[in-house]
């Protein structure tokens, strides 16, 4: 499969200011280094728990927010890619390389490009009440991408709007309405058609089902299912439901604490999750089924705070397994075999 | 409700007072005629055919004053609350959407404005203006606007401060639109609820303050159809007790059925256009 | 319903909701009872009316809802009460004492600008003020022994007080005492001692350093622990019912199991009687004992545990089970949406979305009947032995 999109060492720090001249004090490491691909009409899933960073490293990647450091490439041709890896090995300094960084890598693209860029990626958010602007009617909403940058112009508006609405089985009467006169569902649907209005290539779903009813969760969930097949798109799916993202992703990366503790496909994952953070993860989603009671936690303690976040692996106050090594070293991501990714030095060994 | 009413009537006035008090011809309407007939006696004439409040000094006629002060009032209202809102909506906007230096400065400024009290600030730049040659009625909305900016401008800026911190705004910048887009479209109209409603209360206390610079001599010149002007030139009378009751009275009254109307419609805007209490 | 064995049991239970769009209808009828020592689940997606139900019990309804008629009846020491009939001095003896609550946003229940502790022993003084005066008194009289002089004149003018506000309440120089600015302070002791009781259920609650948090205020403690200290302020009375509204929905989910399983083991040692609303199936099935699954204002069916999900018999019941997000199938849901309920059917409020509808469901509500043992449904299809 192709790869659409490969993030390499991505970091995006928040500065925490503080005292009575307001300087950086500290930064809320809330993604710290994270690599992995995107396939070409996959749908990637990405799951953690609150503060792990899932939500950030979304954002980021479609450079809503600005990252600190790392790349984010693409479409980019693999002889390009091969040579920015050789150049930053040999001559980080050379002009060639902020050449080709300047038009391969998306997080240093700025200005026009950038907001080209957007056509290509975009975003669904988890709450949408929020999301959408209460006092513009559904039609300016869905619009608005390809009127701010004049993708499309007069009759030709109304018509891809009516279009895209269709898409996502809504209609012409509900065109002239608020947003307020719509269910949570139906006002999702509005989000997703502004998302999909400029035929992205990729889009990134941030909890989009957290904030609608279990019945129209399916209904929306569907939706996704039949679009990312008609429109070929594809999808990075944050969330912390993990029966959702068990049933819609093919690969599902786990987060703790800023980093990707491990990833693998979905099946590999569930059924057999190597790390024990991704363990103790999955014991703890409560299974409709009372035959299978639990009898202690999974995991204790609470999840610390990315500002301070512990040494070495960043798991280790709260690890079943944790040894000398795990307190000063950070594990990498490897290969267990099956493209089956772990970072833990207990199971690497 | 009955703000509306109120303002109505008194802007039925506004726009009637050339049929209701003919002004003289060829004459700046604002001015009003004296009516020399009675001789260029100081002391004001209770009320007689002819006028119907009365006269007051050097034989200025109150009911032809305090009409065409109706359409005065309202003259000077607009353009200080236009100007104001502009004025505060590009500055607050510009200081609650971009923040930093620009924040700052343009915070510093409004500071400086709002350390001094309203009034006594508006009374010196009439001063000074003035001394540099403006006409007195121009320096007068000249400084309400200037002592009145400030507030609108923090307003507004608060406003869009917690607009932008909403998702839509994020969702608007994942769409590419451009930062003037953003703030005209979508942090507009909906930071601009709550002034309006500031501005309709304002609007009667902006009256008010040129009335009060009228008061203090500082405001329109002798024999001006202003409220405030008027009951200045009733001053020499007011001390003699009710004697010239008239002089100050309507004037007065004109002042208060105005202002009020504006309070209420500014209260009743603000039961209706508060979408917090209207959304549940 | 067995008789005896009830804790709160109601019963036909109309509520309503005056709004600018009309009467919602938002309670129509509901039955159901709680027993001793069980974790009843209120299973329900959102806008069935679980939460008002919990509300109502408590009668903390606030306007623009209003209980129509029904009964809540609470059996306490072998005396049935009803408890909508009780009084507002009454009710707020028995809020916090017989039956608390613990709600969703941990930090949204904590009062912001007063400790923890504070919160907890303001339940403390108000519900257990006896204990917290003989526990006074007693370290009072161990502190009188060794102290000095000057000390001892105050302790003795303290002890004397406390010993007068345990047998003598309404006494004349108590309540001058009271009022008095200084000598007021020796109330504090109540507070400290308190505390004591405080640090034991924190323990209990397995929070780390109860000494240390005791003293924190709310937006200094993560979710977990906030809720914890919810939950201790629910239990420090040792109430006879504890009512819990989606305890857990707003936090993680491996905090999620770990207060799952602490209310269970509480339940357990205190053996108060639990009901627990929420709408995740998961959490029923992993923690009640026997769940009530209600939809639009209605109950539509009660059981234990493992036959609801064994043998579901209510078509919605059915249907949220087969929702569940399942890999490799598509996603399943209920089709059309939950109808207003400002006009709702006069018959069965499901029968528009039921696969199973008929001719009758629209226009005869069902009742609550005993389908099989200890398995009750709300649905015609259940009822002539069908």
């Amino acid at each position: 499969m192709e790869v659409l999109m490969s993030i390499e060492n991505l970091k995006k720090y928040f500065p925490v200011l503080g005292g009575v001249l307001r300087k950086k004090i500290a930064d809320v490491k809330a993604v710290d280094k994270v690599s992995f691909d995107i396939y070409q009409g996959e749908c990637f899933g990405v799951v953690g728990e609150s503060g792990c960073g899932k939500t950030t490293l979304g954002k980021t990647i479609i450079r809503l927010h600005n990252p600190n450091s790392g790349h984010i490439f693409y479409k980019i041709p693999r002889e390009i890619g091969d040579s920015i890896k050789i150049l930053e090995k040999e001559n980080p300094k050379s002009r060639a390389l902020k050449y080709l960084l300047k038009e391969y890598d998306h997080a240093y693209v700025t200005g026009g490009r950038l907001r080209k860029l957007r056509r290509h990626m975009q975003i669904v958010y988890q709450d949408p009440t929020t999301s959408l602007d209460p006092r513009m009617l559904v039609k300016d909403i869905v619009a608005e991408p390809i009127v701010s940058q004049g993708v499309e112009r007069g009759s030709r508006v109304i018509e891809r709007v009516l279009e895209t609405l269709q898409e996502v089985g809504m209609g012409e009467k509900h065109l002239y309405r608020y947003p307020h006169e719509f269910s949570g569902g139906q006002r999702q649907r509005i989000a997703v058609a502004r998302a999909i209005i400029t035929h992205p290539e990729f889009i990134v779903l941030d909890e989009p089902t957290s904030s609608v009813d279990v019945s129209v969760r399916a209904q929306l969930l569907n939706m996704f299912q039949d679009l990312q097949k008609d429109l070929g798109l594809t999808y990075m799916f944050i969330s912390h439901d993990l029966s959702v993202v068990e049933c819609i992703s093919s690969r599902v990366a786990v987060m703790y604490l800023g980093k990707i503790v491990e990833q693998a496909k979905t099946e590999d994952l569930y059924k057999n999750p190597l790390h024990p953070y991704a363990q103790a993860l999955f014991a703890s989603i409560p299974v409709p089924d009372p035959t299978r009671r639990k009898e202690r936690a999974p995991l204790s303690g609470e999840p610390p705070s990315p500002v301070n976040p512990p040494s070495g692996c960043r798991f280790h106050p709260r690890c079943p397994l944790v040894m000398d090594i795990c307190k000063r070293q950070e594990p990498q991501l490897l290969d267990v075999g099956g493209e089956h990714y772990v970072a833990c030095f207990a199971v690497n060994k | 409700m009955a703000g509306l009413i109120l303002i109505l009537y008194n802007v039925a006035i506004a726009v009637g007072a050339p049929f209701i008090a003919p002004p003289r011809p060829r004459a700046d309407p604002y001015q009003i005629p004296s009516d020399t007939s009675l001789g260029h006696r100081v002391e004001p004439n209770p009320a007689m055919p002819g006028h119907l409040f009365g006269t007051t000094y050097l034989q200025v006629d109150l009911f032809y004053g305090c009409i065409w002060g109706t359409r005065f009032a309202f003259q000077l209202g607009l353009e200080v609350i236009v100007t104001t809102l502009l004025v505060g909506l590009i500055l607050g906007m510009l200081a609650g959407y971009y923040g930093g230096l620009i924040d700052e400065i343009i915070m510093r400024f409004t500071d400086i404005i709002l350390a001094f009290p309203g009034l006594i600030l508006a009374m010196a730049f009439v001063s000074v203006l003035s001394r540099a040659g403006w006409t007195t009625i121009d320096a007068a909305i000249l400084s309400i606007i200037l002592i009145g900016w400030p507030g609108y401008t923090r307003l507004i800026r608060g406003e869009v401060l917690r607009v932008k911190g909403e998702d839509y705004i994020e969702a608007a910048r994942a769409s590419g639109a451009s930062d003037l887009r953003i703030m005209l479209r979508h942090v507009l109209p909906n930071s601009i609820y709550s002034v309006i409603i500031v501005a309709s209360l304002d609007f009667g206390s902006i009256v008010l303050t040129a009335a009060a610079l009228s008061f203090l001599g500082l405001g329109s010149p002798p024999g001006y159809s202003d409220w405030g002007r008027l009951i200045f030139d009733s001053i020499p009378f007011a001390s003699s007790g009710l004697q010239y009751w008239w002089t100050f009275t309507y004037p007065g009254l004109f002042i208060v059925v105005f202002t009020m109307g504006w309070n209420l419609l500014g209260d009743a805007l603000r039961d209706v256009l508060d979408p917090l209490s209207r959304r549940r | 319903m067995m008789q005896d064995e009830s804790v709160i049991r109601i019963k036909d239970l109309y509520l309503n909701f005056y709004t600018y769009d009309g009467v919602v209808k938002a309670l129509d009828g509901v039955t159901l009872d709680l027993r001793k020592g069980e974790i009843l689940g209120l299973v329900g997606e959102t806008g069935c009316g679980k939460s008002v139900t919990s509300l109502s019990t408590l009668s903390i309804v606030i306007p623009p809802g209003r209980i129509e008629r029904g009964h809540v009846e609470f059996s306490v020491k072998n005396k049935a009460y009803d408890l909508l009939t009780l009084n507002d001095p009454t009710m707020a003896r028995v809020r916090g004492r017989y039956i608390s609550m613990i709600f969703q946003e941990p930090r949204a229940a904590l009062n912001p600008v007063y400790t923890v502790g504070d919160q907890i022993s303001e339940v403390f003084l108000h519900h257990r003020r006896p204990e917290l005066i003989d526990a006074a008194i007693a370290r009072l009289q161990k502190d009188l022994l060794k102290t000095s002089d000057l000390k001892k004149m105050i302790y003795k003018r303290e002890l004397s007080l406390f010993n007068r506000m345990k047998n003598k309440p309404k006494s004349l120089v108590l309540r001058f005492a009271l009022k008095i600015p200084l000598v007021r302070r020796f109330q504090n002791r109540l507070k400290t001692e308190s505390k004591v009781f405080i640090v034991d259920i924190l323990k209990l609650l397995n929070i780390p350093d109860p000494g240390r948090v005791v003293n924190m205020y709310p937006h200094e403690l993560s979710g977990g622990m906030a809720q914890r200290a919810v939950i201790a302020m629910a239990l420090s009375c040792n109430p006879m019912m504890l009512i819990a509204d989606e305890p857990t929905t707003s936090l993680d989910v491996t905090v999620q199991a770990q207060i799952l399983l602490l209310i269970k083991d509480l339940q357990k040692r205190f053996g108060t009687s639990i009901l627990y609303v929420t709408h995740d199936l998961g959490v029923v099935a992993q923690t009640c004992d026997r769940v009530a699954v209600m939809y639009a204002g209605n109950v539509v069916e009660i059981a234990d545990v493992m036959s609801l999900f064994k043998k579901p018999l209510h078509p919605y019941t059915r249907a949220l089970l087969e929702s569940i997000p399942r890999p490799g199938q598509k996603f399943v849901s209920i089709p059309g949406t939950v109808p207003s309920l400002v006009n709702p059917l006069p018959g069965c409020r499901f029968s528009d979305r039921c696969r199973y509808a008929l001719e009758m469901c629209q226009t005869v509500k069902p009742e609550l009947v005993e389908a099989e043992k200890n398995h009750f449904v709300a649905c015609h299809l259940h009822d002539e032995g069908n």
